[in-house]
């Protein structure tokens, strides 16, 4: 259970496939219209749940709940060794092998 | 009485959201066709030169240093023929408060909601502009809401723009994240109304105008370390505003830089794709907003877009994304720069179109982004080979994006593609009076001119075959 005024993230569908924009691509128009938003839980509710959230501008929003204190999980990603190859060819052509 | 909020009743009242939320009255500079007076426009809604420069200095945004890239410089000459490769510059707009060059246009836009009296302000980008005005509504004490397309329908999100929301919550504005789809207008409007706040869009007067600082400081600061202009300036071009702005500041200091635009070529890929849309590696700097905004610039948010590219470059260039990933590892690994990935569109182009310049010429990229998770170039790779994208070394020419990255296997690979304007200009004509109905006034001849840095005679010859 999500305590009442804890920081959450919740999602809600906004647009159901069949109203989607008609300029949309096909692909697109097959799927929802998702939106995910952060705000202060307004009431206690368990994951899943729908539940009513007050964003940091004071509005309310509906949505399902979907994690408490919401983890930033973008990060600087696995080595790619072609990076490091780039590296060492330039700093060989500018500066000629040296720190070899 | 509650109002109708489905797709279309919503865009249907457009034009009174609008209105209301930027404050400016579009309709004094229509004629009722196609020309407007794009000029009067820019000069009665906007901000003098010397306004926008106080504005600027007093939330600590502009002045940045311009800084010549010497080793990058001496791997271009020894990838070009006998006394070519210009000498090539940057200038650090990631020192500006937001990390961008953004925050120029967002400190006009946020200055102009507060003198107006809104208690906030309200974006719909997934770029740096809204950690831009995000950074400014805190320094002005106004809330603000950005608005982002985000994820795909599975909940997959770009790397960088997580960052960029990330950044933007850092900076206590709201933001609402969206899937795929041209209906994030539709949010954006709905929320416009909801809160009443001020849209700070990037294709006001103030959001263009904003730039223009930009150009100008490139000028004097060349004229006081060099003595004179720079003979080029690259600007990364997506929805226009950058080079709008930029060439106009140069404009006003009397320079006869070259403006060349250039993009991330994206070519094949469908922007508003769900299946797509974590195919590519690049959010904006981008042919997929470059060419649609270029050819017709009144599609985005405001009626009557201030930034129009084509009225302004001389040249228009692709690159590769695997070009610009290995020039963002050529400026960590030679000039100790580490420097977001997107604005070195302009540097990949540079350091290709240097290789035709002369040795003595000066060439100056105008902007540099923050770098941060997500928003850099080991995990934009990462995130590409995960979602099926073949990452190699061999010819930039190979590349299909959305299959592949192909990193340059020697420097000398790196090629800056013309975009043909002829083509471009002709687009746009024609979109113009396709949108359009009855005969064409002596009036829109002379603004389609002006619209494509033509000639009317241009603009009646391509009349002449529609």
């Amino acid at each position: 259970m999500v305590e009442k005024g804890k920081w959450v993230l919740i999602r809600r569908t906004v647009l159901e496939p069949g109203e989607r924009a008609p300029q949309a691509p096909e692909d697109t128009r097959e799927v929802p219209l998702r939106m995910w938003i952060k705000g202060t839980l307004q009431k206690r509710a368990a994951i899943g749940e729908e539940v009513t959230v007050l964003t940091r501008t004071g509005r309310i929003e509906t949505g399902t709940l979907l994690e408490e204190n919401p983890y930033y999980k973008h990060d600087f990603g696995k080595c790619v060794p072609e990076l490091m190859a780039i590296s060492d060819q330039v700093r060989e052509m500018v500066f000629g092998g040296e720190g070899e | 009485m509650s109002q109708s909020n489905d797709y279309a009743s919503v865009m249907a009242r457009k034009g009174e959201i609008m209105k209301r939320s930027v404050g400016i009255d579009y309709s004094l500079f229509e004629s009722g066709s196609i020309a407007f007076d794009y000029e009067k426009m820019m000069r009665e809604t906007g901000y003098t030169l010397e306004e926008m420069q106080k504005i600027q200095e007093s939330v600590h945004v502009g002045n940045t240093p311009i800084i010549e890239l010497r080793n990058i410089t001496a791997l271009a000459r020894k990838c070009a023929g006998s006394g070519l490769g210009a000498r090539i510059f940057i200038k650090d707009e990631a020192c500006n408060p937001s990390g961008s060059f953004k925050a120029r246009r967002a400190a006009i836009s946020v200055y102009h909601a507060k003198k107006l009296g809104f208690k906030g302000v309200l974006t719909a980008t997934s770029g740096n502009y809204g950690a831009a005005v995000a950074s400014q509504a805190a320094m002005a004490g106004l809330k603000c809401i950005v608005v982002q397309e985000c994820y795909d329908s599975r909940g997959l999100g770009q790397p960088e723009i997580i960052e960029k929301a990330r950044k933007c919550e850092a900076l206590g504005a709201e933001v609402v994240q969206l899937s795929v789809g041209p209906e994030l207008f539709y949010k954006f409007l709905l929320l416009l109304e909801e809160t009443g706040y001020f849209n700070a869009s990037l294709y006001t007067p103030f959001g263009i105008a904003g730039v223009e600082t930009l150009g100008y400081e490139i000028a004097m600061q060349f004229r006081e370390k060099y003595g004179r202009d720079p003979d080029a300036v690259v600007c990364t071009n997506a929805g226009g505003g950058n080079v709008t702005g930029t060439a106009r500041g140069l404009q006003k200091a009397g320079a006869q830089s070259k403006v060349i635009g250039a993009s991330v070529n994206l070519a094949g890929l469908h922007m508003a794709s769900d299946q797509q849309f974590n195919k590519k590696s690049f959010t904006t700097g981008h042919t997929g907003f470059g060419m649609p905004f270029a050819v017709w610039p009144d599609r985005s948010d405001v009626p009557r877009s201030a930034a129009r590219p084509l009225r302004y470059m001389d040249r228009y260039v692709t690159v590769s994304q695997g070009d610009v990933f290995y020039m963002t590892e050529a400026l960590a690994s030679l000039e100790g720069l580490e420097k977001g990935p997107a604005g070195n569109t302009s540097l990949a182009a540079a350091f290709a179109l240097a290789q035709e310049m002369p040795q003595e010429q000066m060439l100056v990229v105008q902007e540099t982004e923050y770098t941060g998770a997500g928003k850099h170039i080991q995990p934009q790779l990462t995130f590409a080979r995960e979602n099926g994208i073949i990452v190699y070394f061999g010819r930039p020419e190979d590349e299909t994006p959305g299959k592949n990255i192909v990193l340059p296997a020697e420097p000398h690979l790196i090629k800056a593609t013309d975009v043909d304007l002829t083509h471009m200009r002709t687009s746009l004509i024609k979109t113009a009076v396709s949108q359009h109905q009855g005969e064409l006034t002596p009036a829109d001849i002379r603004f389609l001119a002006e619209e494509t840095k033509s000639s009317t005679a241009f603009v009646k010859k391509v009349l002449a075959q529609a």
